[in-house]
């Protein structure tokens, strides 16, 4: 062959190579979408990140099983840090992450629904309360948890109905709250949504705390200085382990403990205090135990990890990750903007929360959840109220600490 | 923990930046011990102290002697290091999760008139009292004591008069060592550990020593007890979530009209 030929031949070779690639229609379908789960796996919010990664093990299973195209996980740590949570986004979109699914905590979540947004990638969100991170007019960011307004609204409600059944209502409480992004938010909306509704209650005291704190003693003394016959929380997991220590050794048995963030039911929670835990109600966003697939994920749960109850954390995990593969599998690419289109046309009903289905408004935010509230109970969780997605009746008033 | 800190610096001259996660470590054994053994956390702060005092001399001898003479952001660096290695090891074995231990007394309280003071820390302060009695009572009354305290005063003397300092320089180490170890142990009484404790402590244990004064061994048990109280007053009298601030705002005072410490000697 002369050096024409070879030239013309090579160049033929190249032109009919670069075709199926440059045709749309030829191009082969992704077979799988690359999903960048950010949780805290580390740091002081490590635990709760373990558990939402348990929802990631068990819930892509499931996925496969319910005929959903794979998800290739990518995982990244936020080190329970806000300004690592930024960097570890770049950093999985950089390695090639066509979607982000995080990140447990308000401020984490929102310095990764910046980054996902300037770099055009579906992120979505499996719990995170902060009202504003859907309320900035961004096209990339979906957030299947409810806000802390409505997550108030329901525990007000939900607070109601269990008053009612157990007979029994405190007249005056401390709302004790954890200071960073969450615990702020829902503090601030706290008093605008509790006026809405007629609680038997008043608030005597307010009191803010560290979230890195390693010893609650002078808060937990200055709430039973009030008086107060129960204690509203909002805190973390670590911070309602002190905080229930310091209960039993400053001799306070409050007639209710209502949580209204994570912490209380969790099940670190109920291994390190053993029968200490039982009886706080917490209202928190739950799952639906009557719906089909709710079961379905408990069942697979329970076999993965017989030791731990199924709860909000694997819940909304999975539920975050069942709307990147329903949207991939309706936009049939990994293309960004048709991701995020398909996102935003999501309408679930065969879910695991409670309420209708996952299906987003303009801002991106599933506004049809509802709540629940769930109590402590030999180490086992049941649902008090809502009516309709109970197991049990709530006991109240609690049982004195010293009397266990 | 501080007095550890106070009595490196006060001797050796080098700022232990891995203290709160040496610490750390001392929990960690602590937890395994108890978890093994079942004995009292008090108890084992002597076998964990002695474990310290000895991980402390080696660290001394094989790792910062060589640094002694280097510029203090190389004693630094090397100390952050040991530091990073300490956390991601703990990490590799025990997890993230915080772990704690439960004594027959760890829900246990005192009443006193309207005073309710909770029996572990109790407990653990009376501990930490002992190993400080102790403390003072091996630089004042032991020969070791004295030519340590002889290194620290004048590092050229000692060594004129014989003494091997290098070594002297490595059993102070692990004497601060075995403080931070019989602090672990008592912590433990008191709070959960996590590998992500350590930088937290350290940087309490620098407030508590800058305070009370550097390298001065009644100042870290005054700087510590001022700390405590200043924090717990000022969570009780304005808002707990500030408790910090008001024990950096003293740190601030003490540095602007005190610079040496509260009972620290100016530099001569």
């Amino acid at each position: 062959m002369k050096r024409r030929q070879f030239n013309r031949a090579l160049a033929a070779t190249a032109a009919l190579a670069a075709v199926p690639a440059s045709i749309p229609f030829v191009r082969a379908q992704a077979r799988s979408l690359k999903v960048g789960v950010l949780l805290p796996r580390s740091g002081v919010q490590a635990g709760i990140g373990q558990d939402c990664h348990r929802g990631v093990e068990v819930g892509t299973g499931i996925l496969k099983q319910l005929g959903y195209p794979s998800l290739e996980i990518m995982n990244g740590d936020t080190e329970s840090n806000v300004d690592v949570a930024r960097s570890r986004a770049e950093r999985l979109i950089s390695e090639g992450a066509q979607l982000l699914v995080g990140a447990f905590d308000s401020g984490q979540s929102t310095a990764i629904a910046q980054v996902a947004e300037q770099r055009g990638i579906p992120f979505v969100i499996n719990i995170a309360a902060a009202p504003p991170i859907t309320e900035q007019g961004y096209k990339f960011v979906f957030r299947n948890f409810p806000t802390a307004p409505v997550i108030l609204g329901d525990a007000f409600a939900n607070q109601l109905e269990v008053f009612q059944l157990a007979g029994a209502a405190p007249k005056t409480c401390v709302f004790m709250h954890v200071n960073d992004t969450f615990g702020v938010a829902m503090q601030k909306g706290f008093t605008g949504v509790m006026s809405k509704f007629t609680m038997p209650y008043k608030v005597a005291d307010t009191i803010a705390y560290d979230p890195a704190a390693r010893d609650l003693s002078v808060e937990v003394a200055k709430a039973k200085a009030s008086g107060a016959e129960a204690l509203i929380m909002v805190s973390r997991l670590n911070d309602a382990i002190l905080i229930t220590r310091e209960l039993v050794k400053q001799r306070w048995n409050p007639l209710a403990v209502l949580s209204m963030g994570p912490g209380w039911y969790e099940d670190q929670y109920l291994k390190t205090l053993g029968k200490l835990a039982d009886g706080p109600l917490s209202f928190v966003p739950w799952y639906d135990p009557n719906k089909k697939l709710a079961k379905q994920l408990e069942a697979a749960h329970r076999k993965a990890h017989p030791e731990i109850n199924l709860n909000t954390n694997h819940v909304y995990t999975f539920e975050a990750l069942l709307v990147a593969a329903d949207a991939f599998k309706r936009a049939g690419t990994a293309e960004p903007k048709a991701l995020a289109d398909a996102i935003r046309a999501t309408n679930i009903t065969d879910n695991v929360s409670p309420g209708p289905g996952i299906m987003f408004n303009a801002k991106g935010q599933n506004d049809k959840l509802k709540n629940s509230a769930i109590q402590n109970r030999g180490g086992k969780l049941v649902t008090v109220a809502p009516k309709d997605a109970a197991n049990a009746k709530p006991e109240l008033p609690m049982r004195p600490y010293n009397k266990r | 923990m501080a007095l550890g800190l106070s009595v490196i610096f006060g001797v050796v001259r080098v700022v232990n930046f891995a203290h709160g996660e040496m610490m750390t470590v001392a929990m960690y054994l602590t937890l395994t011990l108890f978890t093994a053994l079942k004995l009292d956390p008090l108890v084992l702060l002597v076998p964990i102290g002695a474990v310290l005092f000895a991980f402390g001399y080696l660290l001394q001898r094989a790792l910062i002697n060589p640094f002694i003479n280097r510029p203090e952001h190389s004693q630094f660096m090397l100390l952050v290091a040991v530091a990073l290695v300490l956390v991601n090891v703990q990490l590799i074995i025990f997890g993230p999760d915080a772990q704690g231990i439960r004594t027959a007394y760890s829900f246990d309280s005192f009443e006193i008139g309207p005073v309710i003071a909770d029996a572990s820390k109790v407990y653990a302060a009376g501990a930490a009292l002992v190993v400080a009695a102790a403390l003072f009572a091996f630089f004042r009354f032991t020969l070791l004591g004295k030519a340590i305290r002889a290194c620290a005063d004048n590092y050229e003397g000692a060594r004129v008069v014989g003494l091997d300092v290098k070594r002297l320089y490595a059993l102070t180490f692990g004497l601060g060592a075995a403080c931070v170890g019989a602090a672990g142990a008592m912590l433990m009484v008191v709070g959960d550990v996590t590998p992500a404790l350590g930088p937290a402590y350290t940087l309490l244990a620098f407030v508590i020593v800058i305070t009370g004064g550097l390298g001065s061994m009644p100042g870290a048990l005054l700087g510590g007890l001022l700390i405590g109280v200043t924090e717990a007053l000022g969570g009780v009298l304005f808002t707990p979530s500030a408790k910090s601030m008001f024990a950096f705002g003293l740190l601030v005072l003490v540095l602007l009209f005190r610079p040496e410490g509260i009972v620290g000697r100016k530099a001569s």
